[in-house]
């Protein structure tokens, strides 16, 4: 897979946060998007997953077949998509049925995150640091190429931020994407950075356009 | 992409299995309003027994409500929604998954409990067997109805009441044919199958254009 990102721009609430902003990304590359709190990390990868649609700008996918973009990506972010009253596995079961491209079962995806313990625990019991681990296990249950990570070490502890950074590995050696948003380094050494402010209009864009609001 | 709706279908009872709430709440409720009638209206036997089919129906109209405002919410919030629109198979699939285990397990009951009821209002046997009939026929139309209003606000904080207030209007030609389907088989000129038949074709309507709207509703909220 490719991942083509053409002249995007983002327009939230009035405020435009990032406006020409393009990257393209190759079967085996990561990229981590930084900036600080509010810059537009979270929107970018909202419409990188098309749940947010681009103010201007194209996002195309190369040699993926007859898939969207939505079908080939996986996103793990601040909301999990986990049920409080269903088990870990069932929680797991439920994504690889709904998903497709089934992979490792829920139990072998927990274990490789040290969670076996907690399989037949339910969600709601679970600390935050063990549930975003569940929501990462996701990832494994079935196949897609690109993997779309918010903030994917809050909460984590030091062992599983290296589990985490040895999934990613694995993931990119199998031509896997990887595309987190971060502000921690998240020890991947091939990872290319990308700045959403560099790509904030400044006063002169602001001018030329008329209809912008004073940001 | 049967998988995915047995999945999506198999998740949503077990989740009501395990949280119980709104299909036992529904049913309850069904009972309260059914059970306030004969206090507001005294003791009249044969007038109960004349205005039962429609308080019944009345009564599982407003039962319907129950737990719809949670429908497309509770997955709004933690994000499951999202799960399911990046799923392969069509959201309109899924979204019909969701509503049929949503009736499953509010619809189905108040179907199943009406016999019961029915002896509230001092309804006969063959009175109760018929709106029991048209409940079961009528109640999918009445809940995919509700779908449209749940999936419109899906995103709105308490969006109960205004849900209520989109989605009862709707609700009136189901209604009118429903009762009229039990009174038929309470005696009158009307042969008890033609609004019987009218009611199942407002619910396979409503199976249509309710699954279509609602999912377009949700792709419209995103």
């Amino acid at each position: 897979m490719r991942l083509i990102a053409e002249d995007l721009a983002c327009r939230r609430s009035g405020r435009r946060l990032f406006s020409g902003l393009s990257f393209t990304l190759k079967a085996g590359e990561a990229l981590t998007v930084t900036g600080r709190n509010g810059a537009g990390k979270s929107s970018l990868l909202a419409i990188l997953a098309g749940r947010l649609r681009p103010e201007a700008g194209r996002l195309t996918a190369e040699a993926v077949g007859e898939r969207t973009i939505p079908e080939c990506l996986h996103v793990v972010g601040h909301r999990d998509g986990l049920k409080g009253a269903l088990t870990a596995e069932e929680n797991l079961a439920f994504a690889r049925d709904l998903l497709g491209a089934a992979d490792l079962a829920p139990r072998a995806a927990l274990a490789r995150l040290g969670l076996a313990h907690a399989a037949g625990l339910p969600v709601a019991y679970l600390s935050a640091g063990q549930r975003r681990r569940v929501a990462l296990a996701r990832l494994l249950v079935c196949r897609r190429p690109l993997w779309l990570l918010d903030e994917p070490t809050a909460a984590l502890d030091v062992a599983s931020q290296a589990a985490l950074a040895g999934l990613m590995r694995a993931h990119l050696a199998e031509g896997g994407l990887v595309i987190a948003a971060t502000h921690q380094a998240l020890e991947l050494e091939a990872a290319r950075e990308l700045s959403v402010e560099a790509f904030r209009p400044t006063r002169s864009d602001v001018a030329a356009d008329p209809f912008a609001e004073a940001v | 992409m049967g998988r995915a709706f047995l999945a999506v279908v198999a998740r949503d009872l077990r989740l009501a299995g395990r949280i119980g709430g709104s299909g036992a709440l529904s049913l309850v409720f069904f009972l309260m309003i059914v059970a306030l009638v004969p206090f507001g209206l005294g003791p009249d036997l044969n007038l109960l027994a004349r205005i039962g089919p429609g308080i019944l129906w009345i009564a599982a109209v407003l039962a319907t409500l129950i737990g719809l405002d949670r429908l497309f919410q509770a997955d709004e919030e933690d994000g499951s929604l999202d799960l399911l629109s990046g799923a392969p198979a069509p959201l309109e699939l899924l979204v019909l998954a969701k509503v049929t285990a949503h009736w499953l397990t509010t619809g189905l009951p108040l179907a199943l409990a009406t016999p019961l009821f029915g002896l509230l209002v001092a309804l006969s046997p063959a009175g109760m067997a018929a709106t029991s009939l048209t409940l079961l026929v009528g109640t999918p139309a009445l809940t995919f109805i509700g779908a449209v209003g749940a999936a419109l606000t899906a995103s709105i904080r308490r969006g109960g009441l205004i849900l209520a207030v989109v989605v009862l209007p709707l609700m009136v030609p189901t209604l009118i044919f429903g009762v009229s389907a039990a009174e038929a088989a309470l005696g009158g000129t009307v042969p008890f199958t033609t609004p019987l038949a009218i009611l199942g074709a407002l619910s396979l309507a409503a199976g249509v254009v309710g699954t279509l709207a609602a999912a377009a509703a949700l792709r419209w909220g995103e």
